[in-house]
C-alpha cells in the first residue's frame, strides 16, 4: 500500500511541475499543453483517440506475440544445440544494432502501408530481450541439479521439461517486461514510417496541425498502454510462478 | 562384490583427485568413506554413480562397468536436497520415478504411501520453502529411494543440517537400513557419523586420495556412541586421518 501511495505522490508532484511549467509566460502554448488542456483533449477527442489506440494496441499485441513465439523458439534451439548458439549469438546482437530508421522503409516496401511495418518493428525489437533472458535462464540451472537428473536416468527432453523450462520462466518474464515497455515506442515508429492509423500517426498529425492538447493526450495514452502491458506481464508471472513470489520484482 | 573399484585413478588436468583406489562393497553392506576436504570423496561417489569415468582402472556396479549400467543400478543423493521450488513435496518425491518415464500421476500415487513412514504425513502438498531442513532432506531421501535401485550413494547427506536435526536423521537412517538393508556408500567428513552408520569405514588421504585404512565396525544393532567399542573404532579412524 505504501508503495502505491508513494507512486501516487510522485505522479502528483510531476503533474504539479508540469502545470507550473505550462503556466510560465516564457513557454509557448504550442510547445507545451497544460495537464488541464491534455485532459480536455482526452475528453473531447475520446472516440478519435480510442479508435487509434485500439489500432496501436493490436499492432503491439501482434508484434509481441510474434516476438514471444520466435524468441522462445530461437532461445530453445540455441540452448539445445550449442553450435547454433555460437553461430547465432553475434547475429542476434547485430539485429539490434541495425538502426530502425534504416529498416522502417524496407518494412514498408515489404509489408505495404498499414499495420504491417509497425508489427514488424515491434516484433524485431521485442524478440531480443525475450531471447536473451530466456536463454540466460535456461543456462543458469545449477550444474548439481543437472547432475542429479542425469543420475536418475532422465532424458535430455525430460530435463528440459521438468527442470530447465520451469526454472527459466521468471527470466522469460523479465524479458517480457522489458519487451512490453519498448514495444509501444516500436509501434509508434512503425506508424510514422508507414501507418495510416494508430496513436503514433495521430500524434504526428496533431503535431503538424498544431493541436498540442491532442498531441499530449495521445502521448499520455501511449504511456498508459506501456504501463498496462507491463502490469499484465507482472500479473501473468504471479499466476504462473507463484513459487517465485519472493524473488520477483515489479 | 556389489560395487568394486579396481586401481582407479581420476585426474582433472594436472591435478590428481584419486590414485590407486581399491575398494569393494558387499551386498547390503554400508561402507562409509571419510577423508579431509578435497580428497576426492565426491569424485569417488560420482565414479560409482556413473556420472564420471575413471582415467585409469575400472569401476563395476553389479557386474556393469559402463556409465549407463552403473547409473541404472545406483541411486545418488547429493549433499544439498535440490528440491524443485515449483513442485510440492509429493511431486518432488516422485521426480526420480518420472525421470524414468513413469507418468506424473502414477509416480505421485506410488510416493504417497511412503510419506507417513518418512514422517511427512500431511505435508504432501507443501512447497519446499514451507518445509524444515530435516523434512526437506527426508523428501530428498524419499526421491532417492523410490525407484528402488539396489545401490544407494549418499554424499554428505546430513552435512547441511543443524546438529540436533542431524542426530535424529542419522538414527532415522540407521533404523531404516536395519529394517530394509541396502548396499550403501556413504561419503562424509564426520567420523562419528561414519562409525555410527557404517559396517566398514574407508579412510582416504589428502589429495590425491588413496585408501589409507579400512576399519570394520563390529557393532550390531543400535550403537551407543559413548561405548568403549565405538570410541575405539573412532580413535583408529582419526589416527588414520592423521587428526
Amino acid at each position: 500500500m505504501r508503495r502505491y501511495a508513494l507512486t501516487a505522490l510522485f505522479v502528483a508532484l510531476l503533474l504539479l511541475a508540469w502545470h507550473w511549467a505550462a503556466s510560465l509566460d516564457s513557454v509557448d502554448d504550442l510547445t507545451l499543453a497544460s495537464p488541464g488542456e491534455t485532459v480536455d483533449a482526452l475528453v473531447d477527442d475520446w472516440s478519435l483517440l480510442s479508435d487509434n489506440a485500439w489500432t496501436t494496441i493490436s499492432e503491439v499485441l501482434a508484434g509481441l506475440a510474434i516476438a514471444l513465439v520466435a524468441g522462445a523458439l530461437l532461445a530453445l534451439a540455441m540452448h539445445l544445440w550449442p553450435p547454433l548458439h555460437d553461430a547465432a549469438y553475434p547475429v542476434v546482437l547485430a539485429s539490434q544494432a541495425i538502426p530502425i530508421v534504416v529498416l522502417a522503409p524496407i518494412f514498408v516496401l515489404l509489408f505495404d502501408f498499414g499495420k504491417g511495418p509497425a508489427i514488424a518493428i515491434v516484433a524485431l525489437i521485442c524478440f531480443f530481450p525475450i531471447t536473451l533472458n530466456l536463454l540466460a535462464g535456461l543456462r543458469s540451472v545449477e550444474p548439481e541439479l543437472l547432475k542429479l537428473m542425469r543420475s536418475m536416468g532422465a532424458s535430455r527432453l525430460r530435463i528440459l521439461r521438468s527442470v530447465e523450462l520451469p526454472s527459466s520462466l521468471p527470466s522469460l518474464f523479465t524479458g517480457l517486461k522489458v519487451a512490453a515497455t519498448v514495444s509501444v515506442a516500436g509501434a509508434v515508429f512503425g506508424e510514422w514510417a508507414g501507418g495510416a492509423e494508430g496513436l503514433g500517426r495521430l500524434v504526428l498529425t496533431a503535431n503538424n496541425q498544431l493541436q498540442t492538447g491532442r498531441l499530449y493526450a495521445g502521448t499520455v495514452l501511449l504511456a498508459a498502454i506501456a504501463i498496462a502491458l507491463f502490469m499484465l506481464a507482472v500479473l501473468l508471472e504471479r499466476v504462473t510462478c507463484p513459487w517465485n513470489r519472493k524473488e520477483s520484482s515489479v | 562384490m556389489t560395487v568394486s573399484l579396481s586401481n582407479v585413478a581420476r585426474r582433472y588436468g594436472r591435478v590428481s583427485a584419486l590414485e590407486g583406489i581399491e575398494l569393494g562393497v558387499r551386498e547390503d553392506e554400508v561402507l562409509a568413506v571419510v577423508g579431509p576436504s578435497g580428497c576426492g570423496k565426491s569424485t569417488l561417489l560420482e565414479l560409482v554413480a556413473g556420472l564420471q569415468e575413471p582415467d585409469e582402472g575400472s569401476v563395476t556396479v553389479r557386474g556393469g562397468t559402463d556409465e549407463a549400467a552403473r547409473r541404472a543400478s545406483c541411486a545418488y543423493m547429493p549433499q544439498r536436497d535440490l528440491l524443485l521450488p515449483w513442485r510440492d513435496a509429493l511431486s518432488n518425491a516422485a521426480l526420480a520415478l518420472e525421470a524414468q518415464g513413469v507418468g506424473r500421476g502414477e509416480a505421485r500415487r506410488r510416493a504417497e504411501p511412503l510419506f507417513e513412514r518418512f514422517g511427512l504425513a500431511e505435508f504432501e502438498s507443501a512447497r519446499p520453502r514451507e518445509l524444515s531442513g530435516g523434512m526437506r532432506q527426508r523428501v530428498a531421501f524419499l526421491r532417492t529411494l523410490l525407484p528402488g535401485r539396489p545401490v544407494l550413494l549418499l554424499d554428505e547427506p546430513f552435512g547441511a543440517l543443524d546438529s540436533i536435526t542431524r542426530g535424529s536423521m542419522q538414527r532415522w537412517l540407521a533404523d531404516a537400513l536395519a529394517r530394509e538393508p541396502r548396499t550403501v556408500v556413504l561419503v562424509t567428513h564426520d567420523v562419528d557419523e561414519a562409525v555410527f552408520l557404517a559396517d566398514r569405514v574407508a579412510v582416504l588421504s589428502p589429495r590425491p586420495g588413496r585408501v589409507v585404512a579400512e576399519l570394520p565396525v563390529e557393532l550390531r544393532g543400535p550403537r551407543d556412541v559413548t561405548s568403549p567399542e565405538f570410541t575405539a573404532v573412532k580413535r583408529r579412524a582419526l589416527e588414520a586421518l592423521g587428526a
